[in-house]
C-alpha cells in the first residue's frame, strides 16, 4: 500500500493529491507533504528574507501572484521594490536583470516559460554566462533564470520545448533541473546563493504534485549542492538516468520491472551542467547497462552527452550493451492528445527500452 | 400583415430548418426596409496625419446583415469553445475573442480576400473571417483530424490562404507581418498585410525594430494594435510608459479608433489600406476594444479588473448590440429577422460542435508528417532507438 502510494507520488500524477487528502500518515515524526510549487515559493521567500539584494522580476510575478502561482504572496509581503512586474519584454528585462546582477544585486529573473527565454537568450549567454570569463574574474553575474521548461499538456509546438540541452551546451552557465519538492527547494536556494548565472528548469506538470519532505529539508539553510546527482532507487541490473518529471516515470517503470525480476537503479540528475558523470559511471560499473530518459529531442541532447561522456571514461569497458536513449520524438509537439501522448516517453517506452537493452 | 408573414416565416424555418422563412421576409424588404443609411461615427485621433478617415459611414442593409452575421457567429463560436473547454474537450491554451468581434469583422470588410493578415494567439475570430469554416476551427480546438491543421496545431496555430495564424510567441508575428508586406511590395501585386498585436505585445522590442524597417522601406503594412486594456493580468498603465499606442510608431502615422464600432473599424481600415496601397508606407491603427473573457481559459479575468467594468462594457459598448440598434433603429432589418439569424447561427455552431466532438483524432501515422516541405520521405526517431517512424512532406 505504502509502496504503491509512493509510486503514485513519484510518477507525478495528480492522484498524489488524493493520497494527501486521505490523511497520508507521516512515515517519520517530522515528514510533511509539500508540493513543488510551495517548495519553490518557500525557498524564494526565505532567500528574499535572508538577503536584501535578492529580488524577483518577470511577467505577472507580483500582483497576479505568478502565472502559475509560484510567487503567490511574495508581492504582498515584500512590495514593489523586491517583486517587480515587467511588461512583455523578455530581451529587455533579462538584460536589465543581468545588469542589476553586475552592479551588486542578486536577481531572480522569471521567464513565464522557457520558450519565451529564446527571445532573451543573447542576454543569458552573452551577457550572463560569458562575462566572468571575459573579464578574467573581475565581473561575476549572480543571477537565477527560472521558469517552467518542457512540455505541459496540450500547449502545442511553440510552448512545449525543452531547453536543457540548449543551455547546458554553454560554459559559464549552471543548469539545474529539479524533480521533486526537495530538489526544488534545495536547488533553488543553492542557485540563489550561487555567485554564477544559474538556469533553473522547472516543470509545470510537477507544480501541483506533493512530496514528503523531511524536517532537515525544510530547514532554512537546506541547500542541495549543484552538480551532484541523487540515486533515487538502488538496483543491480540496469541504470536509468533522468531529470525532471521523467524521474518519476523511471521509478514507475522500475516498479513494474521489479515484478518481472529486473532490478533498476534510478538516478535523478538534479543538475544538467555540470553533469555528475562520476555518479553515472559508478552506477554503470555496477549494473553494466545504461538507459537515459528525457523529454527533450534526441539530437545533441542530454542523453547524447551522457553517451559520449560514458564512452570517454572508465565505465565504457563495463557496458554489456550500447547505451539506450529514451527521448521525445524528433518532431515539433503536436496538439491533438493522442499525438501528444505519443510524442513523449511513456512508462511503457522505458520498460520496452530496458528490456531491449538487457536483451530480455 | 407583417406579423402574419413573420409567423409564417418562423414556422417555415422550423419545419425546413433552412432559411426559407427568411426569404419570405426578405422579399418584402425591398419595399419595407431602408436599403441604405449613413451613420455618424467617432472621429479618430490622428498622429502624423493631416486628415483621417471619414466621420460618416454608409451602410447598406446587406452589409449590415453580413457584419451582424459575422460578429454573431464569432461570438457564438467563442462561447461554444468556452463550454467545450470547461468540459475538457478542448485542452491547453484557449484565448477567447468575445467582445472584440468588431475588429475582425470591420477589418475584413475593408480589405480584399487577396490581402494578407496575421495575428497573435487570440485568433479564432480572424480564422473565421479569413475563410475557415466554423467546424474546422472547432475541430482544430478539439484536436481532431478534420481540424484546419489536422489537429496538430491547436488553438494558436490555425492557417489559411493569406492568413498566417495564430502565433504563440507574443510579438513575433509583427516582423512576420512586415515580411509578408515586403513580399507584396517585391511582387508588385498591390496587396497589403494587416499585422495585429495587442497592448501587451506593444512593449516588445521586435515591434520597434519592425516599425523602423517598415518605415524605411515603405512596406505596405497596417500595424493594428488591439488594445483591450490588459496584457494578461497587467493593465496598460502598469505596462507602458505611454499608452498612446497609435503614436508609438513615432515616425509612422497612426490612428486611434473605436474598436467596438464595426463601422469605425471599417472606415479606419479602408483609410489605412488606401494609405498603404498609395505607396506611402506603413501605418499604425490602435483599436480600442475589450475582451469579456479573461486572458485565457485559465484566467478568471476578475483578479485585475472588476465585474462591474466588464458588465458596463457589455451593456454600453457591445459591438453586436451597437450594430443591431442601428439596423433596427433605421428600419434596415426587423427584430424577427435578426432573431432568425441568431437561431440559424446557433444551429450552425451546434452542428460544428457536434462534428468537432465526434470526428476522430488524427491517426498515429500522421505523427511525424510535415517536418519538411518538398522532401522525400524521411525516417524520424521515435522515443527509443528501435522506433523508426516515417515522415512525409
Amino acid at each position: 500500500m505504502a509502496t504503491s502510494l509512493r509510486c503514485f507520488l513519484r510518477s507525478g500524477k495528480r492522484a498524489g493529491l488524493v493520497a494527501a487528502q486521505r490523511g497520508f500518515s507521516r512515515s517519520s515524526a517530522a515528514a510533511v507533504q509539500v508540493n513543488v510549487r510551495d517548495a519553490l515559493n518557500q525557498a524564494m521567500d526565505e532567500e528574499l528574507e535572508r538577503d536584501e539584494r535578492v529580488f524577483l522580476l518577470g511577467e505577472e510575478v507580483a500582483q497576479y501572484d505568478g502565472a502559475y502561482k509560484v510567487s503567490r504572496g511574495l508581492w504582498k509581503k515584500y512590495g514593489d521594490k523586491r517583486i517587480i512586474d515587467t511588461p512583455i519584454s523578455e530581451m529587455g528585462f533579462a538584460g536589465i536583470a543581468v545588469g542589476a546582477a553586475m552592479a551588486g544585486l542578486r536577481p531572480i529573473c522569471e521567464f513565464m516559460t522557457f520558450n519565451f527565454s529564446m527571445q532573451a537568450i543573447d542576454q543569458v549567454i552573452n551577457s550572463a554566462a560569458k562575462t566572468y570569463y571575459m573579464s578574467a574574474g573581475l565581473q561575476p553575474v549572480p543571477i537565477v533564470f527560472r521558469g517552467p521548461n518542457g512540455a505541459s499538456a496540450g500547449v502545442a509546438a511553440q510552448h512545449s520545448q525543452c531547453f536543457a540541452a540548449w543551455y547546458a551546451h554553454c560554459p559559464g552557465l549552471k543548469v539545474v533541473s529539479p524533480w521533486n519538492s526537495e530538489d526544488a527547494r534545495g536547488l533553488l536556494k543553492a542557485a540563489i546563493r550561487d555567485d554564477n548565472p544559474v538556469v533553473f528548469l522547472e516543470n509545470e506538470l510537477m507544480y501541483g504534485v506533493p512530496f514528503e519532505m523531511s524536517e532537515e529539508s525544510l530547514s532554512k539553510n537546506f541547500t542541495i549542492p549543484i552538480g551532484k546527482a541523487k540515486v533515487e532507487r538502488q538496483g543491480a541490473h540496469v541504470t536509468l538516468v533522468s531529470h525532471s518529471r521523467f524521474v518519476g516515470l523511471c521509478l514507475d517503470a522500475a516498479a513494474v520491472l521489479a515484478k518481472e525480476g529486473v532490478d533498476c537503479e534510478v538516478i535523478n540528475l538534479r543538475t544538467i551542467r555540470p553533469l555528475d558523470v562520476e555518479c553515472i559511471e559508478g552506477s554503470v560499473m555496477k549494473t553494466n547497462h545504461l538507459v537515459t530518459v528525457e523529454g527533450g529531442w534526441p539530437q545533441f541532447g542530454v542523453g547524447a552527452e551522457i553517451c559520449a561522456r560514458i564512452m570517454e571514461g572508465p565505465a565504457f569497458n563495463y557496458l554489456d550493451s550500447p547505451v539506450t536513449r529514451v527521448t521525445g520524438v524528433d518532431i515539433p509537439m503536436p496538439y491533438a492528445k493522442i499525438l501528444e501522448d505519443h510524442s513523449l516517453p511513456q512508462v511503457k517506452d522505458i520498460i520496452f527500452s530496458v528490456k531491449k537493452t538487457l536483451n530480455v | 400583415m407583417k406579423t402574419m408573414l413573420a409567423i409564417i416565416s418562423n414556422a417555415l424555418c422550423r419545419i425546413t430548418g433552412k432559411n426559407a422563412g427568411a426569404r419570405v421576409v426578405v422579399s418584402r424588404s425591398l419595399s419595407d426596409f431602408t436599403p441604405q443609411a449613413t451613420f455618424d461615427i467617432k472621429r479618430c485621433d490622428l498622429h502624423g496625419l493631416e486628415a483621417g478617415p471619414p466621420v460618416r459611414a454608409e451602410l447598406t442593409r446587406e452589409q449590415g446583415l453580413q457584419y451582424y452575421r459575422t460578429m454573431q457567429t464569432v461570438r457564438r463560436m467563442e462561447l461554444k469553445a468556452d463550454q467545450l473547454y470547461k468540459q475538457k474537450i478542448i485542452r491547453g491554451f484557449c484565448h477567447l475573442y468575445d467582445g472584440q468581434e468588431a475588429c475582425a469583422a470591420g477589418i475584413e470588410a475593408a480589405i480584399n480576400p487577396s490581402d494578407h493578415l496575421i495575428t497573435a494567439y487570440r485568433a479564432h475570430g480572424f480564422t473565421f473571417t479569413r475563410g475557415v469554416p466554423i467546424k474546422e476551427i472547432l475541430a482544430e480546438l478539439t484536436g481532431r483530424k478534420g481540424g484546419v491543421a489536422k489537429g496538430k496545431g491547436g488553438s494558436m496555430h490555425m492557417y489559411a490562404p493569406h492568413f498566417y495564424g495564430g502565433n504563440g510567441i507574443v510579438g513575433a508575428q509583427v516582423p512576420l507581418g512586415a515580411g509578408i508586406a515586403l513580399a507584396c511590395q517585391y511582387q508588385g501585386n498591390n496587396q497589403i498585410c494587416v499585422t495585429l498585436y495587442g497592448d501587451g505585445a506593444a512593449n516588445q522590442g521586435q515591434i520597434f525594430e519592425t516599425f523602423n524597417m517598415a518605415a524605411l522601406w515603405k512596406l505596405p503594412c497596417i500595424f493594428v494594435c488591439e488594445n483591450n486594456k490588459y496584457g494578461m493580468g497587467t493593465s496598460v498603465e502598469r505596462a507602458a510608459a505611454s499608452t498612446d499606442y497609435y503614436k508609438r510608431g513615432d515616425f509612422i502615422p497612426g490612428l486611434r479608433v473605436d474598436g467596438m464600432d464595426v463601422l469605425c473599424v471599417r472606415e479606419a481600415a479602408r483609410f489605412a489600406a488606401d494609405h498603404c496601397r498609395a505607396g506611402k508606407g506603413p501605418i499604425v491603427m490602435e483599436l480600442q476594444t475589450y475582451r469579456y473573457h479573461g486572458h485565457s481559459m485559465s484566467d478568471p479575468g476578475v483578479s485585475y479588473r472588476t465585474r462591474e467594468e466588464i458588465q458596463e462594457v457589455r451593456s454600453k459598448s457591445d459591438p453586436i448590440s451597437m450594430l443591431k440598434e442601428r439596423l433596427l433603429g433605421n428600419n434596415m432589418a426587423s427584430a424577427e429577422e435578426l432573431k432568425e439569424i441568431d437561431i440559424q447561427i446557433r444551429k450552425e455552431v451546434e452542428d460544428a460542435a457536434q462534428y468537432a466532438t465526434s470526428d476522430p483524432e488524427p491517426p498515429l501515422d500522421e505523427l511525424c508528417n510535415h517536418v519538411f516541405a518538398s522532401s522525400p520521405p524521411l525516417e524520424v526517431r521515435g522515443t527509443n532507438p528501435w522506433a523508426r517512424l516515417k515522415s512525409v512532406s
